[in-house]
């Protein structure tokens, strides 16, 4: 081995030029990789915690995932029953406070009860749908980060103020009011409410900024016409990741609608699969592409040496050794590459991070997230060197499998 | 009681294609070891095709070659690779030494190669077989530092490096000039005196005069042997 390690040594240190050029390709093609891996799981960390942050982790509502089984079809096979209505029925969860009891003894977080309908904001002119959720001051901040998320006034403020609402910074722009002033909520029977804004929060996504209002559990329950009522229990979970597991045990013990986080933005979830994928096939391009700087010089060193290919073969070393030479060349023009192409990554992400960008839809300026994991650095050098071993590895093998005998006929 | 070498049977190498070529036709020889043979012929005769059959860098269409009684012919590429290093040494017309490799490297090349020795041991060797060429002084010279004779002088030290049976030289003194040639076969000749196998392709019939037996190839047949010590015999023309 120490013998290849020296012919290889020996090649790529007596073609300087070349060598650089195949690190070079080899690190730019690691250091940006690197950086788009970074920017990419930046970036989508940064959405995944705004969006965790400000959802409840799992949401329990007041409906059942299918239609209960009817005693009749229990019974008998031959009934069958459709579009039951459930006339006198009261909305909301039974014994809520049993049930956030029972909830509290074995989940790995906490959880608060809600109020929760739609109703329309009136000021002024303008006319806008909402969600109002009416939420317990004391037990909301175990479930979310609404404390945090307020720009004017505190949560606490709710009682403070008749019919007190907080709601979000751009409905409030939009319908133009400010803190003290009162607005009218006018809920689904036709109840209307004089509500004054308590308070201003922003939690980063726009479409809960400008549809969501909060307010006391009375108020909410008051707009749904439900004295008492609560419909949806909220869990925030200390580790996010675990609610669709928490999500459906809850379900399994309560019978209500458990959802958790994940299952909420599927759609979105879902998306980012796809825009993984495709960033990924990008990456894997980028370091696939850099390899073929290792191929071309690999192409040329086997194509100068032939003769010495013929003549150590000629000598009694076996194809697969002789073969081996190459590999290890390029294996040294690819760890070279690639440590510099690490010092490249973590330089161009760090760059990136100095950058700060405007978003005109929150009006606020916020730097780039980029996610630093030594999981990058390993997995794209890993990559990466296999790719510069692959592409060794075919022109090496084309010129070893060459019949000495025809090219020292050549040479002679 | 002389010891065989080599021995060829049958010797066939036939290049198929579009159109199909005899380089060797029905070979039959046993060489001694310790025995001088020069093979000579016209050029295109097969002598070289013969020499590398021989040396089993190249592998016969039909027939056998037996290196101290072992047949190769059902030996993988693998297996004639390891006969190759252990058994036989090649000379080439050029040289082809690695030129980014001093002159003691390239020695030391095919010893690396069998890693059967220890790196201060190959050392002495390769130092000991660069002196008694005369190259002591340029052991740690690059081929493109040396003269042509020189350069074919590590050549033979390299093909002795792992102690072979047989040394196998086609045209070595092909390139060289007229003091070089004459240095190169008094190194060829004394090392069949020592008792190592030299079989050596050339086409100088005084150089070939040399040589303990003389084989004449024509058109891939073995036209006359004639022997040093035993008088000239006319062999029977194969047609």
């Amino acid at each position: 081995m120490k013998l290849l390690f020296n012919i290889a040594w020996t090649h790529v240190s007596t073609r300087v030029r070349q060598t650089l050029v195949g690190m070079a390709g080899v690190a730019m093609g690691v250091g940006f990789t690197i950086m788009m891996a970074g920017l990419m799981q930046g970036s989508q960390l940064d959405f995944l915690r705004q969006l965790v942050d400000t959802m409840p982790h799992i949401t329990i509502e007041d409906e059942r995932r299918s239609v209960p089984t009817q005693p009749a079809e229990q019974e008998y096979g031959a009934v069958q029953m459709s579009d039951i209505a459930n006339v006198g029925k009261r909305p909301g969860i039974k014994y809520p406070e049993t049930v956030m009891s029972s909830l509290r003894s074995w989940i790995p977080g906490d959880v608060a009860p809600s109020a929760k309908t739609t109703a329309i904001v009136n000021h002024g002119g303008a006319r806008i749908g909402i969600t109002l959720t009416g939420i317990d001051p004391r037990r909301e901040v175990q479930v979310s980060k609404l404390a945090s998320q307020m720009r004017e006034g505190k949560i606490d403020d709710l009682s403070r103020a008749p019919n007190g609402i907080i709601m979000g910074e751009a409905l409030a722009e939009k319908i133009g009011v400010k803190s003290g002033d009162t607005v009218l909520l006018i809920g689904g029977q036709g109840i209307q409410l004089n509500s004054t804004v308590s308070g201003l929060y922003r939690s980063g996504l726009k479409r809960v900024d400008e549809s969501h209002i909060y307010s006391l559990m009375g108020p909410a329950q008051v707009m749904m016409g439900q004295n008492g009522v609560v419909n949806q229990l909220r869990l925030r979970l200390n580790d996010p990741m675990l609610a669709q597991k928490v999500a459906a045990q809850v379900e399994a013990q309560t019978g209500y609608k458990s959802v958790s986080w994940q299952e909420a933005n599927a759609d979105l979830l879902s998306s980012f699969t796809v825009r993984d994928f495709i960033v990924l096939t990008v990456m894997g391009a980028m370091l696939l592409t850099s390899s073929f700087a290792t191929y071309n010089i690999i192409s040329t060193i086997t194509h100068e040496k032939r003769q010495d290919i013929a003549i150590m073969k000629s000598l009694g070393m076996r194809e697969y050794a002789v073969r081996r030479i190459f590999i290890i060349e390029a294996a040294i023009i690819g760890l070279v590459g690639i440590l510099f192409g690490w010092v490249l990554g973590y330089l161009l992400c760090y760059g990136w991070s100095m950058i700060t960008i405007f978003n005109p839809l929150t009006g606020t300026t916020v730097p780039l997230s980029i996610y630093y994991s030594a999981m990058h650095y390993v997995v794209v050098g890993g990559i990466s060197l296999l790719c510069c071993a692959g592409a060794a590895y075919f022109p090496a093998r084309k010129a070893t499998c060459v019949h000495p005998v025809e090219i020292i006929r050549g040479a002679s | 009681m002389t010891e065989v070498a080599l021995q060829a049977v049958e010797l066939v190498r036939r290049i198929e294609g579009d159109v199909a070529h005899t380089l060797v036709n029905g070979i039959d020889l046993a060489v001694n070891r310790g025995e001088f043979v020069a093979i000579t012929g016209p050029s295109g005769s097969g002598k070289s095709s013969l020499l590398y059959l021989l040396g089993l860098l190249d592998a016969p269409s039909e027939g056998e070659v037996m290196i101290c009684g072992q047949p190769t012919s059902k030996l993988s590429e693998s297996e004639r690779a390891d006969v190759r290093l252990t058994k036989c040494g090649f000379v080439f017309q050029f040289h082809f030494l690695l030129p980014e490799f001093t002159s003691l490297d390239n020695v030391l090349l095919p010893m690396r190669a069998a890693g059967k020795m220890g790196e201060a041991e190959m050392h002495e060797r390769g130092l000991a077989l660069l002196g008694s060429l005369g190259l002591a002084e340029h052991a740690n010279k690059r081929p493109n530092q040396l003269s042509g004779g020189q350069r074919q002088r590590v050549a033979i030290a390299r093909a002795l490096a792992n102690r072979p049976e047989i040394i196998v030289a086609d045209e070595p003194t092909g390139a060289l000039d007229t003091k070089s040639t004459e240095q190169v076969f008094s190194i060829l000749r004394d090392i069949a005196d020592n008792g190592q196998t030299v079989i050596v392709v050339t086409h100088d019939p005084a150089l070939a005069a040399r040589a303990d037996r003389r084989i004449h190839i024509v058109d891939g047949k073995v036209a006359e042997i004639t022997g040093r010590d035993e008088g000239r015999r006319v062999c029977e023309m194969a047609n």
